[in-house]
């Protein structure tokens, strides 16, 4: 593939951050996309309709978060859909998907 | 893939005063920005239009070109043949990913694109040029597989209501001028199609509706495949709640229609109904075999998992129920939704001349009513498989609702404002 000249300047102003590494860095927006596969019910960045219906994930501390995911995960919390979706990702998927929604204002 | 060292080249030639700190603001106004142009505007191309512009700060420029003025959505359309929803209820506009994520919205057609010359022609008569492309078609239908629906006249009378829109307004108005005491039939092609429950969906909720206003009338399932192809056992005991109302006939391939008698010819019988709905077997939007991205069995556009692009054309990424699936993974709006979020990644990486996240996931929530507040899911979370470079559903992971409950389907409608409002708001 080649890049447009315009493309690669662009392509800088995004690198910048990631420049000053020089080994190959893991993808910084690796739990942003995995809480992004959370989204669609729990509304973007986890921020649902607050009518109550679906937990709002913005803003709730990680390990409150990880607690409930790992109790979904494990069968001890009961629900109708959150079991079977839990047990589709591993630990360190659920502590970056945790510590990402954590972090949303 | 580009890597780091030739990317640090590139920029370099493309102008290494950038590189220093204390870039002006004058500079950085001057500087070209990427172009996306999103072609279609539903669950897949408006997520993705949405994503590009959060993801991206705003740094690259998105146009998403979509014909419809509005968006309606597929999922809880059936509701609206069953009365219990509108139209109005199901339509959202585009003024969000216009307003508040600045989107450029364009409502026109796209009649031609050129991968090569990275431009494509739209029906008004203007081009559009691109750095890199999202197609998100949707499904075209393949009426010429279904002799008898071949004219405009003959799919007036014979709907399909499997886009939402006028067809379902349209069917819904069949359905409640149909006397008491007549037969509903619902024909369903062979997998793979739009929505694999939809259509049981759709048989459950019109009984329900027949239960409630027109109790002597009949609703029949021709379904073409050999069972029911999703949430098979609990489409089996919905049906068996509208015994005598629902009954359901597997191996029943619908070979033609008689449209002025609204009958459906199958192998060994003809079916007269007094509403005849065909679900018409389906294939990626016609714009993307014009295009020249490769298709599978001339149906499906075959991908490229990591980024979404297309196999044969570099640049041209595409989403939901367009593309050739990966293994169990259900044509739906939801999927469509995540396809788009992986893909916008992937662009906003390559873009920045960097490799796309290797292990993209996504996850799949279908609900399904079984009447007017019953409701059943199935789901399914599917990881990249580095070894079969595709993703794979997790083993062990998903399933299916115990029952059917009214607590799914309170589930079930805020998941629909929610995955409206992550596409649209």
């Amino acid at each position: 593939m080649t890049l447009s000249p315009r493309c690669a300047v662009l392509g800088l102003l995004f690198g910048l951050a990631t420049m000053a590494h020089a080994s190959p860095a893991p993808d910084p927006d690796l739990a942003r996309n995995l809480a992004a596969t959370c989204t669609g019910c729990h509304g973007t960045d986890g921020h649902a309709r607050p009518d109550a219906t679906m937990p709002v994930l913005a803003g709730v501390p990680a390990a409150q978060l990880l607690q409930k995911l790992r109790e979904f995960r494990s069968g001890t919390r009961p629900a109708t859909i959150m079991p079977q979706i839990a047990k589709g990702y591993s630990e360190a998927q659920l502590e970056l998907i945790a510590a990402y929604f954590a972090a949303r204002q | 893939m580009l890597k780091r060292r030739d990317f640090l080249r590139t920029a370099g030639l493309a102008g290494g005063t950038l590189l220093l700190p204390g870039l002006s603001g004058r500079a950085l106004a001057a500087t070209p920005r990427a172009h996306v142009v999103v072609v279609g505007g539903g669950y897949g191309g408006a997520t993705a239009a949405k994503y590009l512009r959060m993801w991206s700060g705003g740094a690259v420029d998105v146009t998403l070109v979509e014909r419809d003025p509005q968006f309606i959505s597929c999922p809880i359309s059936n509701l609206v043949l069953g009365g219990i929803k509108t139209l109005a209820d199901i339509t959202l506009g585009y003024e969000g990913l216009r307003d508040t994520w600045g989107v450029k919205v364009v409502k026109d057609e796209v009649t031609a694109i050129d991968p090569a010359a990275r431009t494509l022609r739209l029906a008004t008569g203007g081009t559009l040029s691109w750095d890199r492309l999202v197609l998100s078609p949707g499904v075209d239908f393949q009426f010429e597989q279904v002799p008898g629906l071949d004219s405009e006249a003959a799919r007036g009378r014979i709907l399909h209501a499997w886009k939402a829109g006028a067809q379902t307004v349209a069917l819904r108005a069949q359905l409640e001028a149909m006397p008491d005491g007549g037969v509903y039939a619902l024909t369903i092609p062979l997998a793979p199609y739009r929505c694999p429950p939809g259509p049981y969906e759709r048989a459950c909720v019109v009984a329900d509706y027949f239960r409630r206003a027109k109790p002597k009338s009949k609703v029949l399932v021709l379904d073409a495949n050999a069972e029911i192809i999703s949430k098979k056992a609990l489409f089996t005991q919905a049906f068996a709640r509208y015994k005598g109302i629902l009954e359901y006939r597997p191996n029943s391939a619908l070979r033609e229609v008689d449209a002025a008698s609204r009958t459906a010819v199958l192998d060994f019988e003809n079916v007269q109904a007094d509403v005849l709905n065909v679900v018409p077997p389906q294939r990626a939007g016609a714009i993307a075999a014009q295009a020249g991205l490769k298709l599978i069995n001339g149906r499906w556009v075959d991908i490229d998992w990591l980024t979404f692009e297309s196999v044969n054309t570099p640049g041209v990424h595409v989403l939901g129920d367009a593309i050739f699936p990966a293994p169990t993974m259900p044509k739906s709006g939801h999927m469509a939704n995540q396809h788009a979020k992986v893909a916008a990644a992937a662009i906003l990486r390559l873009l920045a001349g960097e490799a796309p996240n290797p292990a993209p996931v996504v996850m799949n929530t279908c609900y399904s009513f079984v009447d007017a507040s019953h409701v059943i899911h199935v789901s399914s979370v599917h990881q990249y498989d580095a070894a079969q470079r595709t993703v794979l559903p997790v083993a062990g992971a998903g399933g299916v609702s115990v029952d059917a409950s009214e607590q799914e389907g309170r589930y079930a409608l805020a998941w629909a404002h929610n995955i409206w409002a992550d596409m649209l708001a």
